[in-house]
């Protein structure tokens, strides 16, 4: 090898570094069927907001052309994956306190592999919880517009649940400890996904607020999933824009993350 | 022989925190080297970097002739490292950790199987093997761990404080399952800020201080700087110590031990313990024990640095 690095993949590069990855994919999803509670905790929650927004909110917000439940499921999918890639920092801060990181990185495997392992992990996660959600919007009066729109949301907000998680990554690899992680995994997704599309008509917020909305790839991400799920909304600008913004956000936040990784201690 | 690990003039700073200020030293194939120092020192500093682990400011390091900054992919396929605390996975088995780390080092499929189990024998952990190890005692982890850094058979075993925290059963089982591997022809650096582990271990010591090695020899060979022996004093009353080692002072250069003893290198021999007696008895301090002994590591590391190493971690933590 000519340049000095600490990093360079092992002998067998791409091909070890999908396998490393996958390996590690596995260990975190045999991490979550021996926590069952975890899954049950985290799917519990999205399910109250389902029935607070549907029922409490729900005769108070105005949703021209559409029905309440029809309007809020978008917005309670996006916000669910966002919610539900915390766990992304919470799982790699708890292996850096615990020094398993450590062993990791003295092993000849890919730099990329722990981090992967962990999102790809994550979303399998991410994906079960977007099925029950869908399970209990559909018993609460959720009537999609076509199956295909349905698949296609679930898909949307699965990815960018997934690009959410390489921000988690970058987070849980930069705090201190758990606790950290956790609070500043969730602190700003309150605002992210509540100054959104998610759960009112934006044009009911003052000015300077939809800016800000609409700035986010949370507006973009939830108008195209309902424009998924219901006829006659705008599919193809919202849609191309949040596509655009789960790639940079993964492209940019796995960049970081594995230099996070190489480096962190 | 050939040296297995070498290190030169390692510098690391943190801020304004030199962590290594210039460490040097050298571990022979198949040889044993203790690093010897309190918490702070620099122990575990120095085994991040030579594991790849950890980019020093300057400085060479190299294990089996790999630079650990050229070529650290091929060096972590033939060391070994397990730290401080046990790295092992909670939510999986004992077996399931091992196979973890044989798919990590790309080992074929029955090899791994195959070496799973001769190391759950060997750290008499197979019959918790299926269990979950959360469940495990700490001494279980850290065998399990030091199982971990094995799978690949490593040439050279970096072991950063391996028994700190255990009960003395469990820390003289870990010893021996150390000695074992030794035996075997692994080259060993060792870090512990245990003296008696040191001295039962290791075949050559390195004491190191704010990030720097003060000392390095055989464990006789440092006992003998302090002198052929030295004279202990406690005094009966721990509120006399300021003015005991004030006393003393005027018969030898003493050093003030963990546990309120205070003890001075018998450069005379016995004639010191006359005058140690005499000067105490002029001063009016009464004293529990008088006495002249071998040098203990603990003594070695007292005069060395001026300060005892439980002190000294007292202070950094």
């Amino acid at each position: 090898m000519t340049t000095p690095s600490l990093d360079a993949p092992a002998q067998g590069g791409l091909r070890w570094a999908v396998k490393d990855a996958l390996v590690l994919t596995g260990r975190n999803l045999q991490h979550t069927t021996r926590q069952p509670e975890l899954l049950f905790f985290s799917t519990v929650q999205p399910v109250i907001f389902v029935l607070l927004f549907r029922y409490v909110f729900g005769g108070a917000i105005e949703t021209p052309g559409l029905s309440y439940v029809n309007f809020l499921m978008a917005g309670i999918f996006v916000q669910t994956t966002a919610f539900a890639s915390t766990s992304s920092a919470v799982g790699l801060a708890d292996d850096l306190s615990k020094g398993i990181i450590d062993r990791f990185r003295s092993l000849p495997m890919a730099r990329s592999a722990v981090l992967a392992g962990r999102t790809l992990g994550d979303l399998a996660r991410i994906v079960l919880v977007v099925l029950v959600m869908t399970a209990v919007g559909l018993a609460v009066g959720l009537r999609p517009a076509s199956l295909g729109g349905m698949l296609g949301a679930i898909a949307l907000t699965s990815l960018f649940g997934f690009a959410f998680s390489w921000i988690q990554a970058y987070i849980g690899l930069s705090v201190p400890n758990v606790e950290a992680a956790n609070l500043a995994g969730f602190v700003w997704l309150f605002p992210l996904t509540f100054a959104s599309s998610a759960f009112v008509p934006l044009d009911s917020m003052p000015g300077w607020l939809q800016t800000f909305a609409n700035a986010t790839p949370v507006t973009p991400t939830v108008d195209a999933v309902r424009a998924m799920l219901n006829e006659g909304l705008p599919l193809q600008a919202p849609l191309l824009r949040s596509l655009a913004w789960i790639v940079a956000i993964t492209v940019v936040f796995s960049i970081l993350s594995v230099r996070k990784y190489r480096s962190v201690t | 022989m050939a040296a297995a690990v070498e290190v030169e003039d390692l510098v690391k700073t943190y801020g304004t925190t030199r962590a290594l200020d210039g460490v040097t030293l050298q571990v022979p194939q198949g040889g044993v080297l203790g690093l010897l120092g309190p918490n702070g020192a620099g122990k575990t500093t120095t085994v991040r970097v030579l594991t790849t682990l950890l980019r020093p400011d300057s400085g060479r390091a190299s294990v089996l002739g790999i630079d650990v900054l050229k070529d650290p992919d091929k060096l972590r396929r033939i060391i070994g490292v397990a730290g401080q605390y046990a790295a092992v996975d909670e939510l999986l088995t004992g077996r399931e950790n091992l196979v973890l780390v044989g798919k990590l080092y790309h080992l074929p499929k029955a090899e791994i199987t195959r070496r799973a189990d001769e190391l759950l024998e060997r750290f008499e952990l197979t019959a918790a093997a299926s269990r979950v190890v959360k469940g495990y005692s700490g001494g279980m982890r850290r065998r399990l761990d030091l199982a971990a850094s094995l799978v690949n058979r490593p040439q050279v075993l970096f072991l950063d404080e391996p028994t700190t925290g255990l009960d003395p059963r469990s820390r003289l089982r870990l010893w021996e399952v150390i000695e074992d591997l030794v035996r075997d022809g692994t080259t060993l650096l060792l870090t512990t800020q245990y003296l008696e582990e040191a001295d039962r271990l290791a075949d050559r010591i390195a004491v190191i201080d704010t990030g720097k090695v003060i000392a390095e020899g055989t464990s006789d060979e440092l006992k003998d700087r302090v002198g052929g022996s030295v004279v202990v004093v406690r005094p009966a009353n721990s509120a006399d110590g300021d003015r005991a080692f004030a006393a003393l002072s005027t018969v030898g250069e003493p050093v003030r031990g963990a546990s309120g003893d205070l003890t001075l290198p018998a450069t005379t021999g016995v004639t010191l313990v006359t005058e140690a007696a005499r000067v105490l008895e002029e001063a009016g301090i009464a004293i529990s024990e008088l006495a002249l002994r071998r040098p203990t590591l603990d003594d070695v590391f007292l005069t060395l640095t001026g300060h005892a190493a439980e002190q000294a971690e007292e202070q950094s933590a």
